[in-house]
């Protein structure tokens, strides 16, 4: 019990595995991962559709390769985990942050260390939060449930299948489940575009032929004991039902794909700084949250659209937990970052340039499609940088990096504007 | 004659908006950002290919279906042939990520292979 | 031969199940869903009332306050979540302060202790989020929520565990009247019974109207409601009420027993089994909880689940639809007793309800008709006390854990429910046997994510501890409401 951890990770899947492997190569010597689910790997176990890796790896692989690779590099560099452990809170006690965890075998435990990285992952949208009126029969599931039903556990989720938003795990369940032999009859999406990735689209709608509705959402779940169709119905500029549109679908399953919240229950309780636009913490270019020592990353921080990415913020992570350790990391804060109102957020919000080799990417996304538009970032009137694109759209994040050497001299506000080209 | 067909690359996440155009023997295409879009325009305007992700049935293994691909695209038109054959297969856990389950799955030269390992229970 | 059969095991027919087994009468307690509280008993506003507004010259004023004064040790007994968090019924302008005297006055008919109207600087202080031109409110202390559907499953336990017998899936569609005992004809069975308890809510009027002429019927009136993520379950310390209407209570704002924030219903007629949600009625709800309590409007967000339920309105002759009273007697058909019209404050009066239905209506019936009344000498008051992992300190926790491993494992994350509770719930007496009726027990999947993480662990535990295939769990209803729909990979064998 006295022993204390230079390192502990809170979640093993794809964004703990590559915070605890990067913090480990970085010169943290005690590092522990604790996982909650019976095996390492996280969301990308079920996972199994190939698309994951380009930037990693480059080359395509699945989910559970994705995994699998990183699971040998946490086995090869010998860092412990725990499975199946729940972590019920985390305690900020000044040099040492208090774990509190239970598992079956050693019962409640508590576990001392000097810095925590917070890999919590995201959870999905529920049928409750959006609030689609109607009876709550059997045969709604979230899309992620479905995918860990089919893929995982070999069961079907229904045979006649309405999706209810175009996110990519929505998109993904549309073709899988047809593969299986299910018919798809419809993917519902409230907004005028899809919020999934393009290449899913066609790959998984137009190759089977399943109707993608833009601008139509569900307005009526019929069926007292399981699902039996639901009422779906264009919804104008305002995303309003539009009366005299509706129309009728028999499903015996509802899928939702209708969006990701990060996980920050125990980042919250432990007294994190929450940024209300991410729903994560606030973190700085090595992902240290309002807390020092502790570090997020991955889809507890922003919901990103492509793992690599989450394996990239997390490899920061990880750096910033062995350089904490080591007393080698500067709290010395350059600047902080902000954007105008066509951009919904951007990560990190804080900056010591002290900690940064040669460049900061910044993640963003745009509210709106945006065409013919460039990003670009301001101290004050000075502009330092400009993101362009061919389009910008909300299922997209935007990584936008600049090098070290235009951002120095500067302080107060780096400012991120949407603007025309 | 010519025909010009509007794809969008499925090679990588970036979802580049090709425009292929087809003069007989000769296909030109445009609005690739990479070379990886230059084989996707001409193979999906002549023979469009997939890989396909699925499970198989695992026995003896911590879970009970495992998931497997196709090792490279396989013509679109043999998708569901594929399932059919595939969801007929069944194999003993341990298996290891990579390990063919099925050798040149109906002819097309691509084996069905495991995506991850899967320890025996 | 049964002594007794109560055909509903909502809170009603439980309660009084419950109360029959402190004799040795032979009771079936009898439910056509496929669990008990499975109606209004679990969809409903979770109040318990102070009883200020119950007119007093009806039952509904008799049995109202005593209910409320009972519940506490009622709570305890079976254990159940109950806070007495008292309640507020808010005021705008003068017109509503007397109103509130109105009520104030009735209060004190009723027997509602601790009553005390409050002015503007008192009610705010209580109440910050209160809307600023609230002016004064009526204060209730012993007003409280309660887990309705814990209540009603602990009921059936308690029963179950002195003796009563639980028939659920089991549709009532006869009854002949043998004179010497009724002849119930079900779905699946047949019961005979001396005496025969209509607490079938809803369908009550219908139950009647297979013995005797009607003189009752029953009006569905739908309400709504959101539940809110408990990150904002504390907007609110007490229940708010608006002023009442002739239209019943109002939107009322509360915390609930378990750290949710509550808002509804409204009242619209509609036909039974009706319990979907609307859009337009959804966003009134929305609109008229944030006269009382502004702050909602920016919490909208947080919202993580909607449902309705019907409430049972009498209509009789002598009653208008909305100056009902509950309908509590034995009927014209003699030995067969009514408990009908059972509507608000129905949860709230039953304690004070089934000790007068036991010891005024069915023990003057035994000693009428010659049925044997002998005290039920193991009748234990008491259930086998719930195991609350999260509310345990870490050392009982550790202890819990080291003695049975299956604490040590969380399922549900959001509300922080172990595998042990989960099992725990199947295998008490009329435990859980479906996903959602975990979730009524110990909460598994009530939380945020919905049960999004948890649902197919729950599924496997009930397969596993239940003995049947995965595909064969239900959501709720045997069979009708299925979650899976068989296996993937379709193959010549057993797999």
């Amino acid at each position: 019990m006295n022993k204390v951890y230079d390192t502990v990770v809170l979640g093993g899947g794809p964004a703990g595995l590559a915070a605890a492997v990067e913090a480990k190569k970085a010169g943290a010597q005690d590092v522990l991962i604790l996982e909650r689910d019976r095996e390492l790997g996280g969301i990308l176990n079920q996972c199994i559709h190939n698309g994951f890796g380009l930037h990693t790896f480059n080359e395509q692989l699945t989910g559970p390769e994705y995994a699998e690779r990183f699971i040998d590099m946490v086995k090869d560099l010998n860092i412990p985990y725990e499975l199946d452990t729940m972590v019920l809170d985390l305690e900020d006690k000044g040099e040492v942050k208090r774990i509190h965890t239970i598992n079956e075998e050693d019962g409640y435990n508590i576990i001392d260390t000097k810095s925590v990285i917070l890999t919590m992952g995201c959870r999905e949208r529920t049928s409750g939060a959006i609030g689609i009126p109607g009876y709550r029969p059997a045969g709604i599931f979230t899309a992620g449930t479905a995918q860990r039903y089919i893929n995982m556990e070999g069961y079907m989720a229904g045979k006649k299948v309405v999706i209810l938003g175009s996110g990519d795990i929505g998109l993904i369940m549309a073709r899988r489940m047809t593969l299986e032999g299910a018919e798809v009859e419809a993917v519902c999406e409230i907004m005028p575009y899809s919020n999934g990735l393009t290449r899913n689209i066609v790959q998984c709608l137009d190759d089977y032929d399943i109707p993608l509705k833009l601008s139509h959402t569900i307005t009526f779940i019929h069926g007292k004991d399981r699902i039996e169709g639901v009422t779906i119905q264009k919804v104008d500029e305002k995303l309003q039902p539009i009366a005299g549109t509706e129309e009728y679908i028999p499903c015996d399953t509802l899928l939702l794909s209708v969006g990701l919240i990060p996980e920050n229950e125990i980042s919250r309780k432990a007294g994190v700084e929450i940024d209300k636009r991410t729903n994560g913490p606030v973190v700085s270019e090595l992902r240290e949250t309002s807390i020092p020592g502790v570090f997020a990353a991955g889809n507890v921080v922003q919901v990103h659209d492509l793992v690599d990415f989450v394996s990239e913020e997390a490899g920061l992570a990880g750096k910033g937990a062995a350089k904490f350790i080591q007393n080698n990391l500067s709290d010395n804060i350059s600047f902080t970052t902000e954007t105008d109102n066509n951009l919904s957020y951007v990560i990190p919000q804080e900056i010591a340039l002290d900690n940064v080799e040669d460049a900061v990417t910044f993640y963003m996304r745009v509210r709106n499609v945006a065409e013919n538009k460039v990003i670009n970032a301001y101290f004050g009137d000075k502009k330092i940088a400009t993101k362009r694109g061919r389009k910008f759209v909300p299922a997209e994040m935007i990584n936008f990096k600049i090098p070290k050497s235009k951002l120095e001299g500067y302080e107060g506000k780096l400012r991120f504007v949407l603007e025309d080209k | 004659m010519t025909t010009t067909k509007e794809l969008i690359c499925i090679s990588c996440p970036m979802g580049c908006h090709l425009k292929v155009t087809v003069d007989g023997e000769d296909i030109q295409v445009e609005g690739n950002t990479c070379k990886n879009g230059i084989t996707y325009g001409i193979e999906e305007v002549t023979n469009p290919k997939r890989i396909i992700p699925t499970t198989v049935i695992v026995e003896n293994g911590k879970l009970p279906r495992l998931p497997v691909k196709t090792s490279e695209a396989v013509p679109k038109e043999l998708i569901f042939d594929i399932m059919n054959e595939v969801n007929k297969v069944k194999v003993k856990a341990p298996v290891k990520m990579g390990d063919i389950i099925v050798e040149n799955i109906l002819g097309t030269g691509a084996n069905i292979i495991a995506t991850r390992s899967m320890e025996s229970l | 031969m049964f002594d007794i059969a109560i055909i509903g095991a909502g809170v009603a027919g439980s309660y009084i199940a419950r109360e029959c087994s402190r004799y040795q009468f032979k009771v079936a307690l009898i439910d056509g869903e496929s669990d008990v509280g499975n109606q209004i008993s679990m969809a409903n506003s979770a109040i318990v009332h102070a009883g200020f507004d119950a007119p007093s010259n009806k039952l509904k004023g008799k049995f109202n306050a005593a209910g409320c004064i009972m519940y506490g040790k009622v709570c305890e007994d079976l254990d159940v979540p109950f806070n007495r968090c008292g309640s507020l019924v808010v005021a705008h302008d003068e017109f509503e302060m007397l109103k509130l005297h109105e009520l104030y006055k009735n209060g004190l008919q009723n027997g509602v202790p601790g009553m005390q109207i409050l002015f503007q600087k008192e009610v705010h202080e209580m109440e910050e989020n209160l809307a600023d031109d609230i002016c004064g409110a009526l204060y209730a202390p012993d007003a409280g929520v309660v887990s309705p559907f814990e209540l009603v499953v602990k009921l059936a336990e308690n029963a179950v565990d002195n003796g009563v017998e639980l028939f659920l899936d089991t549709v009532i569609t006869d009854i002949e009247n043998k004179e010497d005992y009724f002849l119930l004809k079900s779905n699946n069975q047949e019961f005979k019974a001396k005496i025969v308890i209509n607490a079938a809510g809803i369908y009550a009027d219908d139950v009647y109207e297979m013995v005797g002429d009607p003189y009752f019927e029953l009006l569905a009136r739908k309400g709504q409601y959101f539940i809110f993520d408990k990150e904002v379950g504390d907007l609110v310390n007490t229940v708010i009420f608006p002023c009442p209407s002739e239209k019943g209570k109002g939107i009322l704002v509360a915390p609930t027993v378990h750290g949710n924030l509550l808002i509804g219903p409204d009242a619209n007629p509609t036909e039974k089994g009706d319990i979907s949600t609307t859009q337009n009625e959804l966003n009134n709800i929305k609109i008229t909880a944030a006269k009382n309590v502004p702050v909602i409007k920016e919490n909208f967000g947080k919202i993580i689940r909607n449902y309705a339920g019907t409430r049972n309105t009498p209509i009789k002759a002598e009653f208008t639809t909305t100056d009902g009273d509950f309908i509590i007697e034995e009927s014209p058909v003699k030995k067969f007793v009514n408990v009908a019209g059972y509507e608000s404050p129905g949860l709230t009066s039953i304690p004070a309800v089934s000790f007068y239905v036991l010891n005024e209506i069915i023990l003057p019936i035994c000693r009428r008709e010659n049925i044997e009344i002998k005290e039920n000498p193991n009748f234990n008051p008491k259930n086998k006390k719930h195991i609350y992992f999260n509310d345990l300190s870490s050392e009982e926790k550790q202890e819990l854990i080291k003695e049975n491993p299956k604490y040590g494992k969380v399922i549900c994350r959001c509300e922080t429910i172990t595998e042990g509770e989960i099992i725990d719930t199947i295998h008490r007496s009329a435990g859980a046997k479906s996903v959602k009726g975990v979730k009524k027990r110990c909460r598994a999947g009530m939380g945020r994510c919905q049960g999004g993480f948890c649902s197919p662990r729950v599924v496997e535990i009930l397969s596993r501890e239940l003995d049947i295939p995965m595909d064969e769990v239900s959501y709720d209803k045997k069979k009708k409401s299925y979650i899976l729909n068989g296996k993937t990979k379709v193959v010549d064998s057993n797999e």
